[in-house]
This record gives C-alpha cells, sequence and structure tokens, in this order.
C-alpha cells in the first residue's frame, strides 16, 4: 500500500454488517431476567406515578384541610355519613342556629336551621359551610318564621383520600408521588453527580499511577475519614437547609467509592493488551483513559449505580428523619416516614404508605442492580 | 486391545446460551481400553473437553449430556454429584491446563493433596501426609519432605502442575484425564511432563486420556487418537495408522498444519531500520527505607542486534527469559539503557511526546488476540485508532475506507468492520490486530508471540499473511516466539535468550542445523517433538 493511497476500494460495495455490542447483548440477557424486567416496570410506574400523579389526585400537595386531620386511607369518599351530621351540627352552633331535619340525599344536605334566639340568623354567616372542606355554597330554599327558620340545601364536596390525610389535613396520596419525585430526583442526581467525579477521577488516578496515584487516592482517604453526619451538620449549619445542599452533600460522599471502584478497575485495565497497543499507536493519555479504560469499568459503574441510588434515597431520607434535609412543605420520603412514625399509634397509615412506596422503589433498584451484574458478568459470556 | 475401563456412547452435550441451545458434543463413541493412552484431538471448539467434562460431571450449570459413559458396566449419565463422587476425585481423574489456578492459593499443598485422600481412602491425618510425601516423590518433585508444606505461589508452573498430577495419582486411580496438561508451560518443561506421565502410566498401569489440540504430543504418546471436529469424530484408530494414512481431509489438514517455507533472505545492500546496542533493562526488585534499591534484576542484559527492512530477527526463549521485555523496549514502552537507533535517528533522548510521531513507524502486535482488542470499539475503529493519532485531519469517511482497505489486506471481510471483537474468532482477532498495526504503513513491527494463541492451522494462515505483508511492504520484523516451527519459518536472524541475556545468536539455518548451546538444543528438541516422534513411529512400536 503506497503512502496516503488513495485507491478506490471496490469490494465496499456489500453492505456493511452492524456487530452487537456487548451493550446489546447484557441488555438482552437483562430483559431475559424476569425478576429484574418487572422490577423496571414496576419502577418505570412508579416514577411516572410520582411526576405525574400530583397533576391527577385533586389535591395539591401542600393544601391543609383543616376538617380532614389524620383522616385513615379509604376507596369511598369522604365525608363520610357520620361525619356530615356533627359537622352540619357544629357550624350550625356558629351561626346560632340549632340543625334539624339532617338529611341527605344525592351528594346534597337538606337541613332546616333554627335561631337558637329571638333574632333572625344573619345569611352572611352561611358562608361557614363553604369554609368548611366538606361542603359546597349553601342556598337557602325557604324562610320560614320571618329568616328565624331557614331551609338550606348544603351540596356535600366529595374527596378521595386513598392514603388518608396527614397531621395537617394534607392528602398523603400527593404528597407520597411529591415525596416520590424528591427521593427519586436526589437519588439519580447525587448518583450521577458522585459517579460523574468518581469515574473520571479514579480512571486518572489509576491510569496515571504512581506519585500522583498517592497523592489523588489519599485525598480520597482524607475525605472519607470526615463524619458523614457531621459534615452535613456543617453545611447546614453554614448555609440554612436547602435542596441543593443535599446533591452536594451526599453526591460529595458518595463518589468516594465510586473512585475507588474505578481506580481498582482501571488499575486491571491498564495492565490489559490493548490499552498498551494504545499506547504503542502513541494514543494520548486522555484519549487512553476516554476511548479505552472508562468505557470498560463502565460494566462495574452501572452495577454499582443502581446499587447507590437506593443508598442515596436511604441516606436523603435517614437525613430528612433528623431534619437534616427537604424543608417543608416540601418533603421526601424520609420525612413522610419521620412523622409517620410520630403518628404510628393514631395513623398507622401514615408511615405505611410512604414506606411501602420506599421499599418498593429499593426492591425495584435492587433487583435491577442484580439482573444488571449477571447481565455484564463477563464470565457468562 | 484390552477391555474397555471407560466407554462413551452416542454422547451429545447441549448448552442453554442466549441464542439458543448450542450442541457441542454430537453424538461420539470412544472407548479408553486399560492401560493405555487415548488422545482426543481437535482444534478450539471441537467439544473436545467438554466431551470429557461431562464424563466427570464437570459441565457449567447451562449444560447437559444424553447418552451413556460407562465405568466398568456402571453408567455415570444422569448420577446424583453424590454418587458420582464415589468414581471422580478417586477411580476417574483429571488434571487441568492452568496448573497456576487448579490450585488454591490459601493452602499448603501438602494440605491440598492430603485432602482427597482423607475423603476416599478415609485415612488418618498422619497417613495421610505420608502418602502425600510419597506422591510427591512420585512425581519427582525435589525434596518433597520439605516443599509438602509449601504454598502453590512458591512453585513454578511445571512444579505445580506435578502437584496437581500427584493429586490425580492420589488414590490410584483407573482413567486419568488430561486435559491439554502441557499447553500453558514451557516447551522444555513440557517435555519433563510428558516425560513423568509416561513413566507413571508405565509404573501403575492406568489409562490415560490426552486432550490436545498438540499433534505432535499425540504422535509420541497416544496408543489410540480420536480426531473430532465439531463435535463429532471424524476419525479414529491406532495412532500409527492415523498418522501414516490420514483418511479423512480435516485430519490431513491437521497433520500439514505446521508452518511450511523458508523465508528468502534479504538483499545485502537493505537500509537498517533498527539498531539497538548494550540494551538493558532492570526492574527493582526491592529497596530499602530510604527508597534505594538493593535488589534487582536484569531482564535485558546487555542485548543489541540491528535489524534491516525486510529483515526478521527471530527472539526465543522460555518465559521469563526477558524476551518480550526487549521487544517492548525497543519501541520504548518499557524504560531501558543502552543505544537505540531508528533509521537516523536516536530514540533514548526522545520522551513521550518526542516519540508520538515515531510512534506509525514502530508497531506492535500481541499474543492473545482476546486482550489486545478493547472489547467496548468496533473491529473498525479499533483499526482506525492509529489515524486518529497521527493524521486527525481526514474526514471520517476517509477513515472509514482506510478500514475497508486495511481488512481487506489481512483477508478479512471489509463488511464486519462494524462488529465487535467477541464476535470475531481468534484467529480474525489477530488477523485485526495486525490490521491495526498495518493501517500506519510501519516500518517495523515487533510481533510478541503473535500465533502462541492459536490453532496450529489458524497459525499457519497468519504466518503466511505476515510473510506476505513483510514482502509487500518490505517490513522489518522483530519475532518473538517460543514456538521455534513458527520462528524458523519466518526468521532471517535468531537470537536465542536465556535470563536476559543473549546465549546464542546465527543465521535461522545455522541456529537450527548446528545449534552450538545445550539450551539451544533442549529448546529444538522439545519443539521438534512431532518430527522425532514420527521417525519413531516407522522403526519402533509405540509405548505399549
Amino acid at each position: 500500500m503506497a503512502e496516503g493511497a488513495a485507491l478506490p476500494v471496490e469490494t465496499m460495495t456489500g453492505p456493511v454488517v452492524t456487530g452487537r455490542s456487548l451493550w446489546a447483548e447484557a441488555r438482552g440477557r437483562l430483559v431475559r431476567n424476569r425478576a429484574a424486567l418487572t422490577s423496571i416496570i414496576v419502577l418505570t410506574l412508579i416514577a411516572l406515578a410520582c411526576i405525574f400523579g400530583p397533576f391527577f389526585t385533586g389535591h395539591p400537595f401542600d393544601r391543609v384541610y383543616t376538617d380532614y386531620v389524620k383522616v385513615p386511607a379509604s376507596f369511598e369518599a369522604y365525608p363520610k355519613p357520620d361525619q356530615i351530621v356533627p359537622q352540619v351540627e357544629r357550624i350550625g352552633a356558629r351561626v346560632r342556629a340549632k340543625a334539624e331535619n339532617i338529611r341527605t340525599d344525592n351528594g346534597i344536605v337538606h337541613v332546616t336551621l333554627v335561631s337558637s334566639s329571638a333574632r333572625p340568623i344573619d345569611e352572611r354567616l352561611l358562608a361557614y359551610f363553604e369554609r368548611s372542606d366538606l361542603f359546597g355554597t349553601a342556598t337557602v330554599v325557604e324562610r320560614q318564621e320571618e329568616g328565624r327558620r331557614l331551609v338550606i340545601d348544603v351540596p356535600v364536596k366529595r374527596q378521595h383520600f386513598f392514603f388518608g390525610t396527614d397531621a395537617n389535613g394534607r392528602d398523603l396520596l400527593t404528597r407520597t408521588m411529591k415525596a416520590g419525585q424528591i427521593s427519586l430526583s436526589i437519588g439519580l442526581l447525587a448518583t450521577f453527580v458522585a459517579i460523574l467525579i468518581g469515574v473520571i477521577y479514579g480512571a486518572t488516578s489509576g491510569y496515571l499511577g504512581g506519585r500522583v496515584d498517592l497523592v489523588m487516592m489519599r485525598i480520597v482517604d482524607i475525605l472519607y475519614s470526615l463524619p458523614f453526619i457531621f459534615f452535613v451538620i456543617m453545611l447546614v449549619v453554614f448555609f440554612g437547609r436547602n435542596f441543593i445542599l443535599m446533591f452536594i452533600a451526599v453526591g460529595a460522599v458518595e463518589w468516594l467509592d465510586m473512585a475507588r471502584i474505578v481506580r481498582g478497575q482501571t488499575l486491571s485495565i491498564k495492565r490489559q493488551e490493548y490499552v498498551q497497543a494504545a499506547e504503542a499507536l502513541g494514543v494520548e493519555t486522555k484519549g487512553i483513559i476516554r476511548r479505552h479504560v472508562i468505557p470498560n469499568t463502565l460494566g462495574p459503574v452501572v452495577v454499582y449505580m443502581t446499587l447507590l441510588v437506593p443508598k442515596v434515597i436511604l441516606l436523603e431520607s435517614f437525613l430528612s428523619f433528623l431534619g437534616l434535609g427537604v424543608q417543608e412543605p416540601n418533603t421526601s420520603l424520609g420525612v413522610l416516614i419521620s412523622e409517620g412514625a410520630k403518628n404510628i399509634q393514631g395513623a398507622t397509615w401514615m408511615l405505611l404508605h410512604p414506606s411501602i412506596t420506599l421499599v418498593a422503589i429499593l426492591f425495584c433498584l435492587n433487583f435491577i442492580g442484580d439482573g444488571l451484574r449477571d447481565a455484564l458478568d463477563p464470565k457468562d459470556r | 486391545m484390552g477391555e474397555a475401563v471407560l466407554s462413551v456412547r452416542n454422547l451429545h452435550v447441549r448448552f442453554r446460551t442466549g441464542d439458543g441451545i448450542l450442541h457441542a458434543v454430537k453424538g461420539i463413541d470412544l472407548d479408553v481400553p486399560a492401560g493405555e493412552t487415548v488422545a482426543i484431538v481437535g482444534e478450539s471448539g471441537s467439544g473436545k473437553s467438554q466431551t470429557m467434562m461431562s464424563v466427570m460431571g464437570l459441565l457449567a450449570t447451562n449444560g447437559w449430556a444424553e447418552g451413556s459413559v460407562r465405568y466398568r458396566g456402571q453408567e455415570l449419565v444422569g448420577l446424583s454429584p453424590e454418587k458420582l463422587n464415589a468414581y471422580r476425585g478417586s477411580k476417574l481423574t483429571m488434571i487441568f491446563q492452568e496448573p497456576m489456578t487448579s490450585l488454591d492459593p490459601l493452602y499448603r499443598i501438602g494440605n491440598q493433596l492430603a485432602l482427597p485422600l482423607m475423603a476416599h481412602s478415609k485415612m488418618g491425618k498422619a497417613a495421610a501426609r505420608k502418602r502425600a510425601i510419597e506422591l510427591l516423590e512420585l512425581v519427582r518433585i525435589p525434596d518433597p519432605a520439605r516443599r509438602i508444606d509449601a504454598y502453590p505461589h512458591e512453585m513454578s508452573g511445571g512444579q505445580r502442575q506435578r502437584v496437581m498430577i500427584a493429586m490425580a495419582l492420589a488414590n490410584n486411580p483407573d482413567v486419568l484425564i488430561a486435559d491439554e496438561p502441557t499447553t500453558a508451560l514451557d516447551v522444555t518443561v513440557q517435555a519433563q511432563i510428558l516425560e513423568l506421565l509416561r513413566d507413571l502410566q508405565q509404573r501403575l498401569g492406568m489409562s490415560i486420556v490426552f486432550i490436545t489440540h498438540d499433534l505432535g504430543i499425540v504422535r509420541r504418546f497416544a496408543d489410540r487418537t480420536y480426531v473430532l471436529k465439531r463435535g463429532e469424530v471424524v476419525e479414529s484408530g491406532n495412532t500409527g495408522d492415523i498418522f501414516a494414512s490420514p483418511k479423512h481431509p480435516y485430519t490431513q489438514m491437521l497433520i500439514d498444519a505446521e508452518p511450511q517455507g523458508r523465508k528468502e533472505p534479504v538483499p545485502a545492500d537493505a537500509p537498517v531500520v533498527m539498531e539497538a546496542r548494550n540494551i538493558q533493562v532492570t526492574f527493582a526488585l526491592e529497596k530499602n527505607l530510604f527508597g534505594k534499591v538493593t535488589r534487582i534484576l536484569r531482564a535485558v542484559d546487555d542485548v543489541s542486534f540491528a535489524v534491516r527492512s525486510g529483515e526478521t530477527v527471530g527472539i526465543v526463549g522460555e518465559s521469563g527469559s526477558g524476551k518480550s521485555t526487549l521487544g517492548r523496549a525497543i519501541l520504548k514502552l518499557q524504560p531501558a539503557s543502552g543505544m537505540l537507533r531508528f533509521e537516523d535517528r536516536s530514540l533514548m533522548p526522545l520522551d513521550r511526546s518526542g516519540m508520538r510521531p515515531l510512534r506509525r513507524h514502530l508497531q506492535l502486535v500481541f499474543q492473545d488476540p482476546f486482550g489486545s482488542l478493547s472489547p467496548r470499539m468496533t473491529a473498525g475503529e479499533i483499526v482506525t485508532e492509529g489515524l486518529l493519532v497521527h493524521e486527525p485531519s481526514i474526514p471520517r469517511k476517509e477513515r472509514d475506507r482506510r478500514a475497508a482497505q486495511a481488512f481487506e489486506e489481512v483477508q478479512l471481510d471489509p463488511a464486519w468492520r462494524n462488529r465487535f471483537p467477541h464476535e470475531f474468532s481468534g484467529g480474525q482477532r489477530q488477523r485485526i490486530a495486525i490490521a491495526r498495526a498495518m493501517i500506519l504503513h510501519p516500518k517495523l513491527v515487533v510481533l510478541d508471540e503473535p500465533t502462541s494463541a492459536l490453532d496450529r492451522s489458524v497459525q499457519k494462515e497468519i504466518v503466511e499473511l505476515l510473510r506476505n505483508l513483510q514482502k509487500a511492504h518490505g517490513l522489518a520484523y522483530v519475532f518473538i516466539s517460543h514456538d521455534l516451527a513458527v520462528v524458523r519459518a519466518l526468521s532471517d536472524e535468531i537470537m536465542v535468550m536465556k535470563t536476559g541475556k543473549v546465549v546464542e545468536r546465527g543465521s535461522a539455518e545455522e541456529i537450527f542445523e548446528r545449534p552450538r548451546e545445550a539450551y539451544t538444543r533442549d529448546l529444538i528438541a522439545a519443539a521438534f517433538l512431532a518430527e522425532r516422534g514420527n521417525a519413531a513411529t516407522g522403526s519402533q512400536p509405540l509405548v505399549s
């Protein structure tokens, strides 16, 4: 072949065969793993529910229903029939009247209010009905005895609280979804940050080796030795509670593991002949790390990632449990579980539902991690 | 032929893989007569190992065997592992290819030897230890009473293989299955291990099943031979008959697979491409507290040579002789001292970035075609990586065209360039590795055992390819190998290395016809077992 030959290659006419990369093969194995596939589907559904669910529950996540504090989870609509009468009587008392003949049909309460004094009932006070979370606007059907006796119709506002409500009367379903959103996004973002820093740092340290490696890994050791909780409390004290701070705190700690794993991988990849071949070709260090080292460490990295996400979610839950995490009215699974734990005696659902959600997410992630490890295991090839 | 101790009838082995069911062994019949050696020969993927693995009940979890395997009338296929354990490990034993990993590094070899004795022969601890020492003596480990307390890492590869054999012999087996027992060893050690096995067979009277791809061994050691191809027996019979008149074309091909031909000499006025003088490579083995080196290993000790364009210098020697280190040192991939000149430039003062523009002229091909290609890149990307470095300006399309061209040059279908390395066979991968070196039009290529990991028939093709490429481009080769047959077919000049020093050098003809050193003679003798064995078949009967 002459130097820089520009021969036309006739034989290139045939179609170019596309190869099946290791990733494609691993994907095939993963899909055949039933536990992993189920987990992927379940996790996707949970994630979709967390992202879009809050738009469909009919309750904003921070709306307080003062009349529905700590109501149990139920598939039936609130208010329950036995709640209506006492509530109507209470409101009746506030408008200085006595409620009589309380009848409910078709979601409308028919009430006769009888003034408890000689004066007629102040109709403006009927706004109390509207202010309650149970009823709509009251309409006066009939005025008797010069306004001392009013027959009114009050529509019942039907609300669903599938997961019940919390101690402040907020819909727990919406809050759980919101919490899932925040937990998942912290999990994914912090993991992403940890992996980005960890992979680059670890691969560089491992590949360069020698003194550079020594210094870089000692820095990791020093950061390791900082007590994590202490570190987070310091951050909170200096910068106040902040969503972003969570990422920084978690990411800053979790990349250390990643860096060590990737460094270990790199040390063995460095001895592989394809890296030596690249050196013999004169490829620059940057190119070797980017094209040869990092792609070949990604198998364990992906596995570690799926196991890191639940770890980070748990960590965030733990911080939130301690009161160092996200701030009200925002919430996370950890916060919800913490509140649920406080109310475990009277309101088990407050603990149960966020816990089940968290456990489901963690289960799925762990199964996916296991499946990925099997799928990417080179020994299976 | 005596009574068959082990008889295999219509054995099928299948594996459940991601791409469906793989039928690895397709209805094999074979008999192992008492006290004889049976060889099972075939290239990689012929199912020769899996046949014996299924006899031993050692198939991978996704595999299963059907058919019949009878040991003295007892059916072994379908036996529960507990029942099978009454036979395997005591009456049927096996040794493996890799002595480095077959021994548990955490236990002293004495413990590992005593374990099967205590399990199968119900010996006490002291008796087992005594027997272990006897066994070590049997396999000729020097000073067995002391070595019994050694850990595996304290022994050489050959010694470890001896320990493995001792373990296999512990319970006086009827059948010893040896799965490529010498492939991972140096040629001279190989010969000793084979000698030992033959001697043990004569003394102990067991049958040996020899699984191998190396016909030289077969010719010398086996009474009967079965030739396997893609899971089927294509030919079987007396070893002598098979070698004298092979009937099946596949057997003929295997027998003729020795690399043929000799190198044409280079014209005397060919320019010197690389000259190396007094090359030394040292490794620090120990340092004292202040970082001062107290013990060094001279891996390459004062080696000088020159390669002219179109010439091949062969470097032979056993593992640890420093030949690979020398190959890396002359490419400046390994710090070394001495004088190194490429064409008219001295390489020694150049640093990493200074070397970069010269790298395209100095290329390297490795031994292991599975390790030298990055598994995450397509073959095309691998081949064109050098262009990215040395001709970064050329557009993608042109790079692709050059890749196709390089593929053609190494006789691979260019349409395969988007495939990944694991989709190619060993020989094809080695072609890709060669294409990666050739795409830059180098002047000197260091070939570090490029054929050692390949089947004989593939080796032959690669040797042919290398020879053609050299002729077409006037390449200078530095050819490193322990396989003298291949070295002979390719080299003009040969250097024999031992513990870092060149002990003998000369033209290929001189070295092979009139070797001066005993070491060289050993190497040659070990490498040409086949030819010697061939001579033997004519005059005397084989081991019986």
